[in-house]
């Protein structure tokens, strides 16, 4: 294993590589527009703003008021900024589908204009945290995979466990897994503390930190199984597991053919 | 005579001549070994015995028993530039820069888990069939002290690759010794070398993990060996076997062939296991420092129990006088273990000293036939369950949506009701199975098949069972409770009364049987 | 109760009945393909581990369905490994169980009880071997020997002395000291109190003179969780009130029950959670326990800011941190 990372390199990943490529140039030019955006004028701003209006009215006042106030039943949305309102609806976690202990990620009701129309809309109405631009992102530049492990062994994996699987909290909550979250939306986890988790801002984490947290993250999503099926990752229970129901059964199954008697 | 005749031959000459083994060697060759495939289970601990030290000599060759500080430049990028104590680096270098290291690796974990399983098979075999009983107690009490070096080897073993979660079962382990009332903080600091996690540990364990316990292992696991050896395996009942004699195939050659056959098994499983299921990947885990901690810390299963335990225990600790007792530890981590395991290497006596049954037994008994000691038993297996379920509750909260504090509390209450409820069912169990085993050497097997009497009802014809299946189900002995006077003939009180009434209880549940079919009960009706 | 005179009779063992292979020829040449093919796969499991040793690169993968993406090195050096063990063995079993002779026999089993005679003698000889000693008369010897026993047994335990320090009071020492600074871990930086927001936490450590070789014996004890709350959230005692700061709270990270580090804060409960034995504890309330085996509330570090607003501690541990031990002086 000289070169874990060669991994990508592998011969039989190229062909596979350019089969995506194809069919990603077909999708690009869709995402292209909507992902290197020209800065918006003033006119698309609140054209934009107004659509979020439209959809906040309908989707999201029931429960969080007409005026973004709250009611006993959701939190006010005042000043929460579009990071939040972008990681909240865009992992699918708002609108709520069931009111549980813990509000899970599913797949989102809004496309992503949608989702940046929302944002724009509560973001406009009292100032808070912006949804991070590719730029900030650029975790492949900016960020050191092994700080990271360091810095989500110290802050992170007492909640979403070593290889960021997830993990319980107390009374059925629980810290989700971290495989396959986008990047920016793990970024807006951080600065904004969704639900239990706490909120880590660019002073106790700096935005380097997260880049190389957010790089490691994304390693261990990408690591292959080195030593054989992963069982998950989620350590020895589900090795004591194997070893009987695998292990030891096999043995048995042998040893009782072992034991009996040819015909 | 051949050429490989005459070669052994002399060879055999220049051996007997100066051992005399001849004898002794025809003796042995001559042993039988009863067939059954709960007769592996001990053969499969001693196999992975092996394994392990095979797998495990390997590993030493490269690993580094040290916590000096070494910045890691290996080929896991990942972690390339951490600080970290060479006994994980050297344990991530067998992993990734030995080719076979990390299958050795594997092979030598699973091995161990596969170890400890085969030990808890071995041991409850050997318990619900009576195997234990007189002339074998000894043998019994080596196998607890087997298991328990077990528990501890796997424990050190666990601890030596120095990666987060082994550091945070020897933190865990510290705080137990820790917790030792007058002299625990002074066996941890001697223990690790100063305040945890202190500077001596891993090149300690390292000592004890290799060669004191193995070479303790060694020893104990050749004299029980021997001792089954000497003593004969017991058999299961059956026509022609009795207490006085033992049946089964030779030792040259099917038993030699089966048993060497089986260890390549045993290694072949384990190999398998290895290069198909990853165990214990410590490169995740990441190194060890006290400040940080993984969600879903568990030990290896056969600690997970005693985790549980102390999970669920209730928050006591005692102040007085300037000193502090933790019973929140002292009590799950040390005493229940303790009366567990010494209550387990005395049961030989005790069943004895219940029945009054001081005849050697070479038979092994059916668990239905000893009802009260089968329910024991799974009245035990029923609590160590509950334990290791609850040792496991975050990983079975995420996966099952359940909550940790509900399986906590469930834990915490059916540990005390459901092996009691065990029991009784068991009990229950047990005593319908030998009247099922009653009704059917007196009414014979059922075959679906009706018949229409004279009479206009419909029967269903029995079929009597063979000759040998009824001496299989009626050999068993049923033996009466106990009877002990209160008093002598004399009138005068025995002493030791609460103890004898106690004993008399026992004697008289351990007694509780249908009564099997006698042979004259079976004659008369046969005659009907 | 049935009597053994009313017992079954046991109708002896089972005739022998022959295998296949023992009477019908064919049968016989099967077998043996069988246990040859064995042999031979075995043969192939030991090539396959040579192959892949020498030929397979340590960096080429393969997907395998439900497994995932393989390290092809470590899974076929495995498989080869697995062949060529397990069908040595089955091939072995195969040859013993259809080919062998398999006649079981049966061996007669003796009492262990010695013989009378032989007790008497052993007795006798024991009683001489000891009567020769003559200890009740020799008192001298006796006294003398007892006390080079007894002494005997001290040196083995003595030379282990220097296994450690004596523990003296360093359970109860951290490096935090009357304004010692907090500094973030990793990074040693130190927090301006404004850093934190509400439902901000960090883990610090104080700050020392050489950061970048912390002993792992301090990091044991020194780590603390930096939380912050809205003032109004406590309900602390004026007392512990006084040791936060502007709604920030510190504690100790290490568990007050078994020293693992207690990090899961989940900020709307404002719970803190020991992942190893789930003891949690309440923010708001001091650290209490609310659920769980530990018994006592984390230890609270007292905090201030000096004068450029970093935040510092303003006093030591009042107690001792981490799993309770015997010479423990504290509730």
């Amino acid at each position: 294993m000289r070169h874990i990372s060669g991994y990508r390199n592998h011969k039989g990943v190229a062909p596979l590589l350019l089969v995506i490529a194809l069919f990603g140039i077909g999708t690009t030019f869709n995402v292209a527009s909507a992902s290197i955006k020209e800065p918006m004028n003033a006119s698309a701003r609140s054209a934009q703003i107004e659509e979020g209006k439209q959809i906040f009215l309908k989707g999201c006042s029931t429960c969080h008021g007409l005026n973004l106030e709250g009611s006993a039943i959701a939190p006010a949305l005042m000043g929460v900024g579009a990071a939040s309102v972008d990681f909240q609806v865009g992992t699918g976690r708002m609108p709520v589908a069931d009111m549980s202990v813990q509000i899970a990620r599913k797949d989102p009701v809004y496309n992503e204009e949608e989702v940046a129309a929302l944002a724009a809309y509560v973001a406009s109405l009292a100032p808070g945290p912006a949804i991070p631009t590719a730029e900030q992102l650029n975790y492949e530049r900016d960020g050191s995979t092994a700080e990271g492990g360091e810095l989500f062994r110290n802050n992170c994996a007492m909640c979403h466990n070593f290889a960021a699987q997830g993990g319980a909290l107390t009374q059925g909550k629980y810290a989700p897994t971290l495989m396959g979250v986008q990047v920016h939306h793990i970024y807006e986890a951080l600065i904004t503390g969704p639900q239990s988790m706490p909120v880590f801002n660019d002073k106790t984490l700096t935005p380097e930190e997260k880049l190389s947290v957010i790089k490691w993250i994304k390693a261990a999503e990408a690591e292959p199984n080195l030593g054989g099926a992963s069982l998950g990752r989620t350590g020895p229970v589900a090795e004591g597991l194997l070893v009987w129901v695998l292990g030891l059964g096999a043995l048995i199954a042998v040893a009782v053919w072992l034991t009996s008697r040819a015909r | 005579m051949t050429m490989i005749e005459k070669k052994v031959g002399s060879a055999a000459n220049f051996v007997d001549e100066r051992l005399g083994a001849a004898g002794w060697v025809k003796k042995s060759l001559n042993k039988v070994f009863p067939d059954h495939w709960t007769f592996m289970f001990g053969e499969i601990c001693m196999y992975s015995f092996v394994i392990l030290l095979l797998s495990g000599t390997f590993l030493t060759f490269w690993y580094d028993p040290s916590q000096r500080d070494v910045v890691y430049e290996g080929v896991y990028q990942p972690l390339k530039g951490i600080t970290m104590s060479a006994a994980y680096a050297s344990s991530l270098d067998i992993s990734f820069e030995v080719r076979g290291g990390l299958l050795m690796r594997q092979i030598h974990h699973w091995s161990a888990n596969i170890f400890m399983a085969a030990i808890v098979a071995h041991l409850l075999r050997v318990f619900f069939t009576g195997a234990f009983r007189k002339p074998r107690e000894f043998n019994w009490i080596l196998g607890i002290l087997l298991l328990t070096l077990g528990l501890v080897e796997g424990l050190l073993g666990y601890s030596l690759p120095d990666d987060l979660l082994s550091g945070t079962g020897l933190r865990i382990t510290s705080a137990i010794i820790q917790a030792v009332p007058l002299v625990g903080t002074y066996l941890t600091f001697f223990l690790f070398g100063g305040a945890f996690p202190g500077v001596g540990f891993i090149p300690r364990i390292f000592t004890l993990h290799i060669l004191i316990l193995p070479g303790i292992f060694l020893a104990l696991i050749t004299v029980h060996v021997m001792l089954v050896w000497y003593q004969k395996h017991t058999q299961f009942p059956g026509p022609g076997k009795t207490e006085k004699n033992v049946v089964g195939h030779p030792i040259l050659p099917v038993y030699m062939a089966k048993a060497g056959g089986f260890f390549f098994i045993v290694f072949g499983v384990t190999a398998f296991l290895a290069a198909v299921a990853s165990i214990n990947p410590i490169w995740l885990y990441g190194p060890y420092t006290p400040g940080q901690i993984s969600a879903g810390s568990q030990p290896d299963w056969y600690m997970g129990w005693l985790d549980g335990l102390v999970r669920m225990a209730p928050p006591w600790e005692t102040h007085a006088f300037g000193h502090t007792i933790s019973w929140n530890i002292l009590i799950p981590a040390l005493i229940v273990p303790g009366i567990i395991f010494t209550a387990m290497a005395f049961y030989p006596f005790i069943e004895s000293w219940i029945t009054g049954d001081k005849r050697e037994h070479h038979l092994l008994d059916r668990p239905r036939n000893v009802p009260n000691r089968t329910a024991l038993g799974v009245m035990s297996i029923t609590f160590v369950l509950i334990c290791l379920i609850n040792g496991g509750n975050d990983i079975l909260a995420t996966h099952f949506d359940l909550s940790i504090n509900q399986i906590m509390w469930a834990s915490r209450i059916s540990v005390f009701i459901l092996p009691p409820i065990a029991f009784v069912i068991t009990k229950r169990l047990c005593l319908s199975l030998q009247r099922a085993d009653r009704d059917l050497v007196l009414h014979g097997m059922e075959t679906g098949r009706l018949v229409r009497m004279g009479s206009g009802e419909f029967v269903e014809v029995h079929e009597p069972i063979s000759a040998e299946k009824r001496f299989i189900l009626t050999s068993h002995q049923q033996a009466a409770a106990l009877e002990l006077p209160a008093s002598d003939a004399r009138g005068v009180r025995r002493p030791g009364a609460l103890k004898n009434k106690l004993r008399l209880r026992l004697s008289k549940a351990h007694a509780v049987a249908i009564p099997k079919v006698s042979a004259q009960e079976f004659k008369e009706i046969e005659h009907h | 109760m049935s009597s053994e005179l009313e017992a079954f009779a046991d109708p002896g063992l089972p005739v022998h009945a022959p295998r296949a292979a023992d009477v019908d020829p064919r049968a016989e040449k099967r077998a043996e393909q069988q246990v040859a093919l064995l042999f031979w796969l075995s043969a192939f499991g030991s090539a396959l581990l040579i192959y892949s040793y020498i030929w397979i690169p340590e960096d080429a993968f393969i997907f395998i369905p439900v497994m995932g993406d393989q390290n092809a090195h470590q899974l076929f050096l495995g498989l080869g490994m697995a062949m060529s063990l397990f069908f040595l063995g089955m091939a072995a079993v195969l040859w013993a169980k259809k080919l062998m002779p398999d006649t079981e026999m049966v061996n007669h089993r003796h009492e262990f009880r010695s013989s009378d005679e032989d007790r008497e003698a052993l007795i006798k000889t024991v009683k001489e071997g000891v009567g020769g000693l003559k200890l009740g008369r020799r008192r001298l010897i006796k006294g003398s020997l007892l006390a080079s026993l007894g002494l005997f047994a001290l040196p083995p335990v003595l030379l282990l002395r220097d296994l450690g320090p004596l523990p003296g009071k360093d359970l109860e020492k951290t490096n935090w000291k009357a304004g010692t600074q907090l500094v973030t871990d990793p990074g040693n930086r130190p927090i301006l109190a404004s850093d934190l927001e509400v439902g901000s936490v960090v883990q610090v450590l104080p700050a020392v003179a050489d950061s970048a070789h912390r002993p792992l014996s301090d990091i044991a004890k020194d780590p603390v969780l930096l939380i912050r709350l809205r003032p109004e959230e406590f309900k602390l005692t004026p007392e512990r009130l006084a040791m936060t700061h502007d709604g920030i709270i510190a504690f100790s990270k290490i568990c007050s029950h078994m020293g693992c580090a207690v990090a899961l804060y989940e900020q709307q409960t404002k719970h803190l959670l020991c992942p190893c034995h789930q003891s949690t504890f309440d923010v708001t309330q001091a650290a209490k326990v609310i659920f769980g085996p530990s018994a006592r509330p984390l230890p609270q570090l007292d905090i201030t800011v000096d004068e450029k607003g970093y935040l510092i501690a303003r006093a030591p541990f009042n107690e001792a941190v981490g799993p309770s031990f015997w010479e423990r002086n504290s509730q």
